[in-house]
């Protein structure tokens, strides 16, 4: 699975760069993304719902950033 | 006011709503337009810029509460624009003591914030208590689709807030934390076997966790309008309170209704006074009680009066 690091990146660049990095896979396959705390952690997660992906997870990593992990949905 | 201005010539009977408001400038006018909720179809968009053209100035204004004015009218032209602008169905808007044009954010049609469709509720009230006299004083209206809050809802007469009240399904839930880290105001904790705590108190009701949820755990239990009356700005602000709470959407006009009944009897010769004003002086009690009556489900138990902001200009109230 691959993790696509979004950290540093503002709204709504963050979900932009995850919906492209979506649309490179096929219905199914999973992806890792790596996100700040605060608006990041908020936005981007419920975005990617809306768009029609699951979510699967949520971890914090050590260094207090999280690390989302994602299906894609059906087109 | 335009009345003293025109000429028999015109007809005056467009101008008994108001919105025509006189200008520095010899026989100028604004006319502001009724724009209920701030949307504006294209087509009516276009006419509007064709009457502006041919009897306005260079520009019009974009007022705060979501109307177009147009800008420079000679009121020899009123009735001409009047017609014009009816082809497209656009009508005039209000000013002075009646119930203006309600405004409304979004709402939830393509806002991803939006709980409820403060759009359709801007647009009923609009069709059913524009330009309604109050008797007394000016009468505001506003929807905001979420707690955020946008539109500033208390700072109107009454302004109405979209709310949801949230519910767990634990067994639907896969323990992925998302809505203890999307609640803002810290209402959701992960308790026992990772399973979501909710706090009500500090929630807001702003069904963020909802939105998140993947496995759809979190879902409505109830969805309405937060109510806050007695709210204005101006010289003398005062910020509204709570009243009612989860009042369903189709309750808005007759709610708003009932709130005018009460404020047109107790402001009975008290000249121009303002709904809050009113019930500094009588406090909440009577109003709550009244609306008690028609709404029992969504009226809560106590409030306080509406809050007077301190603007440190002038010795005030
Ligand atoms: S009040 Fe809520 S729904 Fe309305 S515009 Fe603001 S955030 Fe969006
Ligand atoms: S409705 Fe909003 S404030 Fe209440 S628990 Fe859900 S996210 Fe938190
Ligand atoms: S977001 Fe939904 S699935 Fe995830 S922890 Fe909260 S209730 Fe459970």
């Amino acid at each position: 699975m691959a993790t696509i690091d979004l950290r540093g990146v503002s709204c709504p660049t963050n979900f932009v760069k995850a919906k492209l990095a979506l649309e490179e896979l096929e219905p199914g396959d999973r992806l890792e993304l790596l996100l700040d705390d605060g608006e990041a952690v908020k936005n981007v997660p419920r975005s990617l719902k809306g768009d029609g992906h699951k979510l699967l997870a949520l971890q914090e990593t050590a260094e207090g950033h999280y690390l989302l992990t994602v299906e894609k949905g059906e087109e | 006011m335009a009345e003293q201005q025109v000429k028999p010539s015109i007809d005056l009977g467009n101008l008994k709503a108001g919105g025509f408001i006189k200008e520095r400038g010899k026989d100028l006018f604004t006319i502001r337009l009724r724009v209920p909720g701030g949307r504006m179809a294209v087509p009516r968009l276009k006419k509007i810029a064709e009457v502006a053209e041919k009897y306005g100035g260079e520009f019009v204004h974009l007022s705060v509460r979501q109307s177009i004015e147009l800008i420079n009218i000679n009121f020899k032209h009123f009735d001409a624009v009047v017609e014009e602008l009816g082809e497209a169905d656009q009508k005039v808007a209000s000013c002075g003591a009646r119930v203006r044009v309600p405004v409304a954010c979004g709402g939830c049609e393509y806002n991803p914030n939006g709980l409820v469709d403060t759009q359709k509720s801007a647009l009923e009230v609009d069709r059913q208590l524009f330009g309604t006299p109050t008797g007394h004083h000016k009468f505001k209206v506003a929807f905001a689709g979420c707690p955020f809050d946008c539109p500033k809802s208390a700072t109107n007469d009454v302004g109405f807030q979209g709310a949801l009240l949230p519910k767990l399904d634990k067994e639907a839930c896969i323990s992925c934390g998302l809505c203890a880290k999307s609640c803002t105001p810290g209402a959701i904790t992960m308790g026992e076997e990772r399973k979501p705590l909710l706090a009500i108190d500090p929630c807001i009701w702003c069904g963020d966790c909802v939105k998140v949820c993947p496995t759809g755990a979190w879902e409505a239990k109830q969805t309405g309008y937060n109510v806050r009356i007695g709210g204005k700005w101006g010289r003398n602000p005062l910020v509204g309170t709570l009243f009612a709470t989860f009042l369903p959407q189709e309750q808005v006009v007759a709610f708003i209704t009932r709130v005018l009944e009460w404020y047109r009897e107790k402001a009975e010769n008290q000249g121009r006074i303002r709904l809050g004003d009113i019930i500094l002086k009588e406090g909440p009690e009577p109003l709550l009680e009244r609306l008690r009556q028609s709404f029992p489900d969504s009226v809560v138990a106590e409030t306080i009066p509406p809050q007077i902001i301190n603007t440190q200009i002038g010795s005030g109230r």
